[in-house]
């Protein structure tokens, strides 16, 4: 199915000033029509990516495909890619119409035509009515909204959104979140969304790639990258993690905290050193009896669904669990878990190693 | 409050007094007096002779060439030092001459474009027989040029500075093209600079006399020649001040003419 792919990063880096390198070798391919999240801490390239992909810069070494055709020197304005830009970039001598009609009126598209797809883009961000609008006269929201509109109403194959829910309340973010991914399942465009929250990522997402310093660290469903992250790095961005080191003793035997636990992964070396993860949420409080890890309750905070209690166990490590019934400070507890919560990181794995390990004993399991 | 804020406008409502409507009044006062000193309006009629008008349109000719090479020449210098790498270094040393009294540069240049000036003798080298550069209208409008340069980049380079650089990525990923961007975006955004820019260059271009006088060589006869000569040759105080009284009419109306205009409307 190569006629799906319709962005290939093959081998690319990306080099400032000739010593900073921003992108060290990132390769990947992007299927027509799916949500793609580019996820990962400040400054590790996200944005880089999308200037490479709308053109505003050429890769160091590697080649970028559009639609299977090599566009590491085709100009920004001939190719069929928009943005959503980090700093909304509007126009500020044009009013909000004007703004969104800018790329319509390039391509000289008739003005009542113009006027109808405008009204479209306007409506669809919530901002019917404030077509006479100055661009200094709007709230960061508001500007946001209109740089979505003003990308989405170009109507290209693909759409670079930098953060552009950053600036909004959560409940306007939330209702852009149903309204962007509703909107691209409906157009069936390629979305290319970056974001520093994971939670937006894991809602919104065919598929995410976590970047860490200029490295794709591990790419996936969702589903995927929560339940199986490959690294402490993945781990501990994905949503909260509770990392602590361990010793695989053999296959589907892992030590840690002092014990010795049934789990589901294997594939490595006898007493190989490794990471083990247990998410907050699949940690149960009961008593010490019960308790798979006896810990002290520390501190604990109410999150509104849950209660996060913050624990230590004997060894000192920390163990965040996520109850819903509230615990006392400084009391004694067990921790209780299922074999299945336990998952087993090797150091230094690259995603290929991984995947490759993850089919030979998930199929046994 | 309200009185204080009244109270500081004091100072200023002095100075303007002073220094802006007397000498005004004072003008208007002188212009309508004749030789005698008499009250008459014969030096308004005066103007406008065909002598004088004839002078008021070559003043704005040579205005107006002096302004458009000045800019033609500012703008890209202006964006390509927004590109450099030192741009406030290299803007600084573009400054510098302008700190340099005007009276000196023009001599400086009596000495480069005279017969036996450094012009000339590489015009010699090429073999051709030196030219008399100086007492023509090109020079007078190179010169003038020369002058206003750093007065025109420094309002253009601030505007185009000032400009967020992702609103060209953003016109460019919209479709346009490198020249619709300048035309669409970079032109519109920087306006008000090259307003500024015109007005500084254009005003004070009118009003020249001592270039005019120096390398035009009295060929060039302007308002502001003109003036010169009613104050100092003719002492004829009435007709000096009643060119004035146009100059400064005209001075108004170029600055409504340049004023900053509300944003909004299509690009
Ligand atoms: N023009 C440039 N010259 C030099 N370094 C640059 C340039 N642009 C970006 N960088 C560097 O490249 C790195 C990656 O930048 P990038 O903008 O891609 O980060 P990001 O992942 O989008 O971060 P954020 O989440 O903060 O927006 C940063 O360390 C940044 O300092
Ligand atoms: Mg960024």
């Amino acid at each position: 199915m190569a006629n799906d792919i319709i962005i290939r990063f093959d081998n690319v880096t990306k080099t400032y000033n000739s010593n900073t390198t921003v992108l060290k070798g990132v390769s990947f391919e992007l299927e027509r029509g799916k949500f793609y999240t580019l996820l990962g801490p400040s400054g590790c390239g996200k944005t880089t990516i999308l200037r490479l992909i709308a053109g505003f810069d050429t890769p160091t070494t590697g080649d970028v495909f559009i639609n299977g055709k090599r566009v590491n020197d085709v100009p920004a304005n001939e190719r069929q890619v928009n943005t959503v830009f980090q700093d909304y970039a509007l126009f500020p001598h044009l009013n909000v119409f004007e703004n969104v009609a800018f790329g319509l009126r390039i391509k000289k598209i008739k003005e009542a035509e113009i006027k109808v797809r405008v009204a479209e883009a306007l409506n669809f961000v919530n901002l019917t009515g404030y077509e006479n609008r100055e661009i200094a006269e709007m709230s960061g929201g508001q500007r946001q909204r209109v740089a979505i509109a003003r990308a989405i109403v170009n109507d290209p194959e693909v759409i670079l959104l930098d953060e552009p829910l950053s600036a909004l309340d959560l409940k306007l973010r939330t209702e852009m979140q149903y309204e962007l991914r509703e909107l691209q399942q409906r157009l069936g465009k390629t979305f290319i969304f970056v974001t520093h929250d994971q939670e937006e990522a894991l809602a919104m997402s065919d598929e995410i790639f976590v970047l860490n310093e200029g490295n794709i660290q591990q790419s996936g469903t969702p589903v995927d990258i929560y339940d199986e992250p490959i690294n402490r790095f993945v781990a501990d961005f994905i949503g909260e993690s509770n990392i602590v080191n361990g010793i695989m003793l053999e296959d589907y035997k892992v030590q840690f905290a002092g014990e010795v636990f049934d789990c589901v992964d294997g594939g490595m070396k006898p007493n190989e050193k490794i990471d083990v993860v247990i998410r907050p949420e699949d940690l149960h409080v009961t008593t010490p009896e019960a308790g798979k890890i006896i810990v002290r309750v520390d501190t604990q905070l109410f999150r509104g669904v849950h209660y996060e209690l913050s624990t230590y166990d004997e060894d000192g490590n920390e163990w965040l669990v996520h109850s819903l019934k509230r615990a006392e400070v400084g009391a004694q507890v067990g921790l209780d878990f299922e074999p299945e919560a336990i998952h087993i990181m090797r150091l230094n794995e690259t995603e290929e190693e991984f995947d490759a390990r993850l089919e030979a004993y998930t199929n046994e399991v | 409050m309200k009185f204080k804020s009244k109270a500081s406008l004091i100072p200023y409502l002095l100075w303007v007094a002073l220094f802006v409507i007397a000498p005004i009044g004072l003008i208007l006062y002188y212009s309508m007096l004749d030789l005698n000193g008499d009250f008459t309006l014969a030096n308004y009629q005066n103007f406008f002779t065909p002598a004088y008008l004839t002078m008021t349109l070559t003043s704005f000719w040579y205005a107006f060439l002096i302004t458009f090479f000045t800019l033609v020449i500012s703008y890209p210098t202006a964006y390509f030092l927004t590109k450099m790498k030192h741009k406030h270094l290299w803007l600084m040393l573009i400054i510098i001459p302008s700190w340099i009294n005007l009276l000196l540069k023009t001599y400086a240049f009596i000495g480069i474009f005279g017969l036996y000036g450094p012009v000339n003798a590489i015009i010699e080298v090429f073999g051709f027989d030196p030219k008399q550069i100086l007492f023509t209208d090109f020079s007078f409008v190179f010169v003038a040029v020369y002058i206003f340069i750093p007065f025109m980049i420094i309002p253009i380079f601030n505007a185009l500075d000032k400009m967020n650089p992702s609103l060209i990525y953003a016109s460019r990923d919209l479709g346009a093209s490198a020249f619709t961007t300048f035309r669409r975006v970079i032109f519109p955004l920087t306006i008000e600079g090259v307003k500024s820019g015109i007005q500084v260059t254009f005003i004070p271009a009118l009003s020249l006399f001592m270039i005019t006088r120096l390398i035009a060589g009295n060929k060039v006869i302007t308002l502001g020649t003109a003036i010169e000569q009613q104050f100092l040759v003719a002492q004829n105080w009435g007709m000096g001040s009643t060119i004035a009284v146009f100059l400064i009419l005209i001075m108004f109306a170029s600055m409504l003419f340049t004023r900053t205009k509300k944003k909004g409307g299509r690009a």
